[in-house]
């Protein structure tokens, strides 16, 4: 048992504590603190099997854009140390037995499956994700790249659209 | 990370995935199933990462992969919340049980 294997355990219960904590806790501030650390303990992850640009992007996008977006969007929407209600007790029983069974199935299916390793080198430079990325021949991903720009632009637009206080709402409130 | 094994990986994000699935039954408040959606999403990129490491290293299709699931979160969230913030500014609540208006 080296090193990694030790650390790929603690950042793994690390994520686990802070995702159950994340969907079990009363205050929903303290929710997006916890959500943002399982997502930094996801990038470490991604570092320990080197993909670096990966936990690059994992930390610049999610911990840095969406968690501060839905921060931004708790203060907007609540109360600062407001309590948001806690579920029925039956609500709880019904969600966590779905969920039960659902992982119940997956493990049942994962576990007896035995994946054969590849022992090739994986090469994860920013280089070569560059070029396989915008190749457009050998299977490049520079079509898909077009489409999520276009993507990104009409999501930028509709939130825009969407969240517009128009004078008319005003005058019903 | 040569000797954890991949299953060991993949156990990890299925009770990632199961956790959002849980809190997004469970909570009825819309940011709190906002955050449940992310959960699911990064356990879906943990599983693409992981099966382009052990299984398939010569080409960088997972990562592709969770690149595209990012950018689109990126957008699923800046949208989503334009919607709350719309839907609070009407019912003054952003709990699902609240907003009956378009019920039935």
């Amino acid at each position: 048992m080296n090193i990694e294997t030790v650390v790929f355990y603690l950042l793994s219960g690390m994520i686990l504590t802070f995702g159950v904590m994340t969907v079990t806790t009363r205050h929903i501030f303290r929710a997006a603190i916890y959500l943002l650390f399982a997502l930094i303990g996801i990038a470490g992850i991604y570092l320990m099997m080197e993909m670096n640009f990966m936990a690059a992007l994992q930390v610049v996008i999610y911990v840095g854009g969406i968690v501060v977006l839905i921060i931004f969007s708790i203060f907007l929407t609540h109360q600062v140390g407001e309590k948001v209600s806690l579920p029925k007790p039956r609500q709880v029983i019904q969600s966590a037995l779905v969920a039960f069974a659902g992982l119940a199935l997956v493990l049942a299916v994962l576990i007896p499956m035995g994946f054969e390793k590849s022992g090739a080198e994986c090469d994860s430079s920013v280089k070569n994700i560059g070029m396989q990325l915008l190749d457009y021949k050998n299977f490049g991903y520079v079509l898909p790249f077009e489409v999520i720009s276009v993507f990104l632009l009409a999501a930028l637009i509709g939130s825009i659209v969407i969240a517009i206080k128009s004078n008319n709402s005003e005058e019903n409130n | 990370m040569e000797q954890v094994p991949l299953v060991h990986i993949l156990i990890l994000s299925s009770i990632l995935f199961f956790l959002g699935v849980y809190g997004f039954f469970a909570r009825r408040n819309m940011l709190m199933m906002l955050m449940s959606t992310e959960l699911i999403l990064n356990s879906v990129n943990i599983n693409f990462i992981a099966f382009n490491k052990y299984l398939f290293p010569h080409q960088l299709e997972g990562m592709f992969f969770s690149m595209f699931i990012i950018t689109v979160a990126a957008g699923e969230v800046s949208l989503a919340i334009a919607i709350i913030i719309n839907l609070y500014r009407r019912f003054k609540t952003v709990d699902v049980e609240d907003t009956t208006t378009m019920k039935y």
